[in-house]
């Protein structure tokens, strides 16, 4: 009896310890706009999230997941459910995701929320985040025009927003560096992933005679196509190199792994506040796929345009910059504003195309 | 031995009514097969999928936001498809409704008053109308295929609604995102009980649309019109009944709804345009016409099925942690089931050696095929 008794005190003891633990455990949430399997944005997302969970632990943090989660009403409930299914902070990982976060924010001020690629906090519980990707972009431009033996790349890029034209922009740029009259051709495929239309991008501008494509979409397609018609392309979000061994010169790589670790971390030490980070090169949230498929001289120039960019010593937008149509936007040494730079929507000198509207 | 099905010489009254609970039945064990194969309890995954939902007043509120543009496009659609309209897009209609009903909030944002909502929920029912007014015309002075022509002007619809937002209706504090100004209260859709969840008006009105035409169709000599041309053009002109203002009648009745269903979700649950409003509430709403048996009523309830495994999804996802490709599956897989066992209201299955000869008095059964309109 007294045995008995000791058990049933001791699973008591052992089922508490146990449900303290499960309580302890902090619940981290994500919510992708496409399925992870895209490597592409969604794909690089979530292995910043398994990074996450590796560093901090699998006894510590719980993580959950909706993939393919459309923006709009549908966001809304599907942000609604991670807060009230225990969810300590939750991750939105795309624009359209904005008001739809905001809202519940309001309704749960309990549950922390992080917006990836926004501008709105319109409560205490919400932060923002993103990467300067037009920092890689530059790298890119300075590539491209190294090795661009006809001076015109083609780029695939999916809506005018701001982050878009940007990274045009700052691809030109560091053409130009290289090659000033580097040319660029942008084909709009209006979608972040939709493998045949960028597919057709892609055939469409290297038919126009471009010898490197670049794309701001998340597929892996361009680089198939420009492996098949034999030409040197960049990746995109993630080390895209196993769809091109012969092909991709480098990639923009989205390194959100430091960010998610620091940011659930701040959860479990009650440290979590309200930012709004911008994150490049230097942060390390911005990260160049290893430079292949080129001269050594031309990986020398990359690597010493990276190290320049990641220490701060120099920002892509630093003038002269001449908009499209020739008219001064930045003097002889400015440094462009970076509310200028959110809300980008023109061109500068050397881009072959018409802005959509 | 083979396995036959054999034509009933009349509907089977009681599969009617058990069919859709065998498809269930079916499911149910397809579904534990699906997740048991994944590693996961089985009972778990059903229980996410079909009852947790159900379990929180917040979640059932959600059900009806999800269901209500479902519903009320898929009565619409019954008319279209019971009197042989095959207007495939709804979709369209949805979102020229939603752009007709935005016009207000978005271009005259000072012009503020209880006035504003009627007069958008109207401006979108005149818009879904109207759009669908152009296919419903091209049939009836060319005799176009209306699946083509309805069909094509979603995509028409969609890509105009894209170049409104990213261009001329584009926000001007919204640092040229594609989207729309955000719409001022009084040009929100309220919330029918704001206490609870964010279910909003839309779904009232669905039900009560889906209401308003059961009776038209099941009590009213126009129900009977509509059902007569569906079924034999030749036998409605005989009866004095015009096919061409039939045409009219079940596009202007669809659009209108899909108008209406549109500018719904645009001020109850967004609250401003974006590039894309619809997930495809559309087509999915041909799906729930169908399950619905075009009956209005039949229709609620599948509306709300088609929702709820939206709803189970998202949940099967995060409780038991399955891919959003699963869920798909096992969506699919309900639908599958429950089409399939309607084929037992109008055949019965025969276990034997001999084949069975087809009677012959079936063939008043089969549709009349369509033609000579107008």
């Amino acid at each position: 009896m007294k045995k008995t008794i000791l058990a049933l005190a001791a699973a008591t003891a052992l089922m508490s310890v146990g449900t303290a633990m499960a309580q302890e455990k902090t619940k981290a949430c994500f919510i992708y706009v496409g399925p992870i399997g895209d490597f592409g944005w969604s794909y690089q997302h979530h292995q910043g999230v398994l990074e996450m969970q590796k560093e901090i632990g699998e006894d510590k943090v719980e993580i959950a997941y909706l993939e393919s989660v459309p923006e709009g009403a549908d966001a809304e409930r599907a942000i609604e459910r991670f807060a009230r299914s225990g969810c300590d902070i939750v991750f939105t990982t795309s624009f359209g995701y904005m008001d739809a976060t905001n809202k519940v924010a309001g309704r749960f001020p309990d549950v922390k929320f992080e917006h990836a690629t926004g501008y709105k906090r319109e409560h205490p519980n919400v932060s923002t985040y993103n990467s300067k990707f037009h920092e890689g972009r530059y790298v890119q431009g300075v590539i491209a025009a190294s090795m661009s033996e006809v001076g015109t790349a083609g780029y695939i890029a999916s809506f005018p927003i701001p982050e878009v034209v940007m990274g045009i922009d700052a691809f030109v740029l560091g053409a130009q560096s290289v090659n000033p009259d580097f040319k660029v051709k942008v084909v709009w495929a209006n979608t972040w992933f939709d493998p045949g239309k960028e597919a057709d991008a892609a055939k469409a501008l290297i038919d126009q005679g471009v010898d490197i494509i670049t794309q701001h979409t998340d597929s892996t397609a361009p680089m198939q196509v420009a492996a098949e018609r034999g030409i040197k392309a960049f990746g995109q979000a993630s080390d895209m190199i196993e769809f091109g061994p012969e092909t991709q010169l480098t990639s923009i790589v989205d390194d959100w792994g430091p960010y998610y670790i620091e940011r659930v971390k701040a959860v479990m030490d009650g440290t979590w506040e309200q930012i709004d980070v911008w994150g490049g090169m230097g942060a390390g949230h911005v990260v160049m796929a290893p430079y292949a498929n080129m001269p050594d001289d031309v990986k020398k120039l990359a690597e010493e345009t990276e190290a320049k960019i990641a220490s701060g010593e120099f920002d892509p937008f630093t003038g002269p910059i001449n908009k499209q149509d020739g008219s001064v936007w930045l003097k002889e040494g400015e440094v462009a504003e970076e509310g200028v730079l959110l809300g980008l929507n023109f061109y500068v000198e050397g881009v072959d195309d018409q802005l959509p509207q | 031995m083979r396995i036959e099905l054999v034509k009933r010489p009349q509907q089977s009254a009681l599969f009617a009514a058990i069919s859709p609970f065998i498809a269930f039945a079916i499911t149910l064990v397809a579904g534990a097969i699906l997740f048991s194969l994944l590693g996961k309890a089985p009972l778990n995954g059903l229980y996410a999928y079909f009852v947790e939902p159900l379990t929180e007043v917040w979640s059932l509120h959600e059900l009806a936001i999800k269901a209500a543009p479902l519903i009320m496009i898929g009565v619409g659609l019954s008319i279209c498809f019971m009197s042989n309209n095959w207007n495939i897009g709804a979709e369209g209609q949805f979102v020229v409704g939603a752009i007709a009903g935005s016009i207000l909030p978005v271009v005259f944002p000072d012009f503020q008053s209880p006035l504003v909502l009627p007069l958008m929920l109207l401006m979108g029912i005149a818009g879904g109308a109207a759009y669908a007014a152009i296919p419903a015309l091209l049939k009836v002075r060319f005799n176009t295929n209306e699946i083509l022509s309805s069909l094509m002007l979603v995509y028409v619809a969609q890509l105009f609604l894209d170049w409104l937002v990213r261009g001329p209706w584009r926000n001007p504090e919204g640092y040229n995102f594609p989207e729309t100004r955000n719409f001022h209260a009084s040009a929100v859709l309220p919330e029918v009980l704001p206490m609870s969840g964010r279910a909003h008006w839309g779904f009232v009105f669905a039900i009560l649309a889906a209401l308003i035409l059961w009776f038209l169709v099941s009590r009213t000599l126009k129900g009977f019109e509509i059902r007569l041309l569906g079924q034999s053009p030749r036998a409605g002109r005989f009866a004095g009944f015009s096919s061409a203002r039939m045409v009219f009648f079940a596009f202007l009745v669809a659009g209108g709804l899909a108008g209406l269903a549109g500018i719904c979700e645009v001020s109850g649950a967004i609250g401003q345009l974006r590039p894309t409003i619809s997930p495809g509430y559309g087509f999915a709403a041909i799906i729930v016409a169908f399950l619905g048996r075009l009956n209005p009523l039949g229709i609620i309830a599948a509306g709300l099925v088609l929702a709820l495994s939206y709803l189970g999804g998202e949940a099967a996802q995060i409780s038991i942690g399955v891919s959003d490709k699963t869920v798909r599956v096992f969506q699919g897989l309900l639908l599958f089931f429950v089409l399939a066992c309607d084929t037992l209201i109008h055949y019965r299955v025969q276990i034997g050696k001999a084949p069975a000869v087809q009677p012959k008095a079936q063939s008043h059964e089969q549709p009349e095929a369509a033609h000579g309109h107008g």
